[in-house]
């Protein structure tokens, strides 16, 4: 692993580079934005989970909201800065609340769980049953089952005609997505990061040697839920519709899925879990012969059989095991390396 | 005058009717060593965990530096420079030795100094060989050891030690008596402790528990010497 930030984001960068051209080679640009927006929604949940041990049901509440607050200031605003920049803060502030609520109350693990799944489902309902139009905020209605179509998609800022869609779209997609692994990467090694995977290793000790993790914990969560939000807001542009669905628990489960297949606490494992599996879910779509929830099942079941810390660790121990022994050697002999090994 | 690390008045800990800690009345002066030491069920643990804010205790006070820290949570107590070990070895299994000590480090120093002030301690404990080691993967002994690390990095002025001892070699016990020896030059250090062993080979002041109340404090040698103590504690071997 290469040792600095400044390093790594050169190589990041790179690759990013290659891959920003290569892929439509494979797969077409439409597609491909979904399964990078997908990418920055199971990288959100990858944050807060691999890294700090929060195991969150509802990170689709903060998806749906990141799309529902871009959708409604867009209809009110008519220019899309600002609904992108309140798709990430609305959410945030959101699960800053939230996140204080459960942590200040000391609740865990499976109560942790429990709670953000039924926010989801509050929120599923609610949303749902908005189609009244009642339902106002500002010119925007909440159309209930229906959604919010017809808003201002994602412009050049400043100037509401030019329109950011097709591969333009795409590059904006694929640029957000590595700025926010960039930064999820600074994040995790800086000391707020060392610290919030301390929490994850012991919470009792964390707070033995001084640090407040509650508040620790609530901040964390609300950078993943702004993370979440912005993959949410992106979502809106590319499907041009934000429903309830958004805020379904299958859509949730998924996440958790991704997480887990593309391999917790890594950075990459929950991106490429969630782009590979959302992808066959699109090629699964296409034929009725079998119903994809049940391959979906079936993945997730050998994977926690056969593969239990899934893609991303599991390469990278075959890479270590086959490439990497002299490497380690000499790093080893070498004193002190304070990296933490995070894929 | 010499200042007071920690005190505790009329302190009272109930379960429901069950006392565990009944209007313990105790005293430490800075840069003393005090064993706290009880059969099981005293009251030792409990006591401990209502000073570091564990749990809140239903009566009573607790001071630190004469400031009241009576229901404080833990991590405020840790912020005034406490040190804490608890009896069940506490620390972060799945980071590094080095990462579990400069954590602590880094609560009270910049970067720089938590980098510096990890490898002092490292040196000090003498753990250079596991120092990029998994702590999950350690022995008992030094798991024990990377955990009297991260109380030592954070540089208290009071260290709260629960069990120390507990499950280590002879030859480890030997280098635990040297670490207290080391933490005493800049801290107050409470041990509780059922090793009579390790307690007279630090030689020190000792509280005897007994149905959670204080019975006696008195050098290690007389407590031992005590009929009283002899009976509730030790039997009669010793």
């Amino acid at each position: 692993m290469p040792k600095s930030w400044q390093k790594e984001s050169v190589i990041v960068i790179a690759i990013a580079l290659i891959l920003v051209y290569a892929l439509p080679f494979a797969i077409n640009t439409f597609t491909l934005s979904i399964l990078l927006i997908y990418g920055m929604l199971g990288l959100s949940l990858g944050l807060i989970w691999g890294f700090g041990g929060i195991l969150c049901f509802g990170q689709t509440a903060f998806f749906g909201l990141g799309a529902y607050a871009y959708a409604i200031s867009a209809i009110n605003i008519g220019e899309s800065t600002l609904p992108l920049i309140f798709s990430i803060l609305v959410p945030a502030a959101f699960a800053a609340l939230m996140g204080a609520m459960m942590f200040y109350g000391r609740l865990a693990d499976v109560y942790l769980g429990v709670i953000t799944l039924v926010v989801t489902l509050i929120l599923f309902k609610f949303i749902n049953s908005t189609a009244s139009p009642i339902y106002v905020i500002g010119e925007a209605r909440l159309g209930g089952y229906n959604g919010i179509p017809g808003f201002q998609t994602l412009n050049i800022p400043g100037r509401p005609d030019d329109y950011i869609w097709g591969d333009a779209f795409y590059y904006f997609c694929f640029a957000a997505l590595v700025i926010v692994y960039l930064l999820v990467s600074w994040l995790l090694r800086s000391s707020f990061g060392r610290i919030a995977i301390g929490i994850r290793e012991n919470d009792e000790r964390m707070s033995l040697m001084g640090y407040d993790t509650r508040a620790r914990k609530t901040v964390l969560f609300a950078i993943g839920a702004a993370i979440a939000g912005l993959a949410g807001g992106l979502f809106a542009n590319w499907a041009e519709i934000v429903t309830p669905g958004l805020f379904s628990l299958g859509q949730s489960a998924e996440i958790i899925i991704w997480c887990i297949v593309g391999g917790l606490g890594t950075r990459l494992g929950p991106i490429i879990g969630a782009a590979s599996l959302a992808y066959l879910k699109f090629l699964l779509g296409q034929q009725s012969m079998i119903d994809n929830t049940l391959i979906m099942g079936l993945i997730l079941v050998l994977f926690v059989l056969f593969l239990p810390k899934g893609i991303v660790p599991a390469i990278s121990d075959l890479w270590a095991a086959s490439f990497g022994r002299r490497r380690k050697r000499l790093r080893k002999s070498r004193r002190g390396t304070r990296v933490i090994s995070n894929g | 005058m010499v200042e007071v690390a920690l005190e505790t008045r009329n302190l009272n800990m109930r379960f429901g009717g069950i006392c565990a800690v009944d209007n313990v009345d105790f005293k430490l002066n800075a840069g003393d060593l005090r064993c706290l030491i009880g059969p099981n069920g005293a009251g030792k643990s409990t006591f401990f965990k209502c000073v570091t804010g564990q749990l809140e205790p239903t009566g009573g006070q607790v001071f630190m530096r004469d400031e009241e820290v009576t229901g404080w949570s833990p991590h405020e107590i840790a912020s005034l420079g406490v040190g804490i070990k608890t009896q069940v070895p506490s620390v972060l299994d799945g980071l590094t030795a080095f990462e579990n000590i400069w954590l602590a480090a880094r609560r009270f120093l910049s970067v720089t100094d938590a980098n510096r002030m990890t490898d002092e301690v490292i040196s000090r404990l003498s753990l250079g060989d596991i120092i990029n080691s998994d702590v999950g993967q350690l022995g008992h002994g030094e798991r024990q050891r990377v955990e009297l690390g991260i109380v030592m990095a954070a540089d208290p002025w009071l260290i709260l030690l629960d069990e120390p001892a507990a499950g280590m070699s002879a030859k480890d016990v030997d280098s635990l008596t040297n670490i207290i020896h080391e933490m005493l030059k800049s801290a107050a250090v409470i041990i509780v402790e059922h090793d009579m062993q390790f307690i007279r080979s630090i030689a020190s002041t000792v509280s005897v528990f007994h149905q959670g109340a204080m019975l006696i404090e008195d050098h290690v040698d007389r407590v031992m010497a005590d009929q009283t103590v002899r009976n509730v504690y030790l039997g009669k071997k010793a």
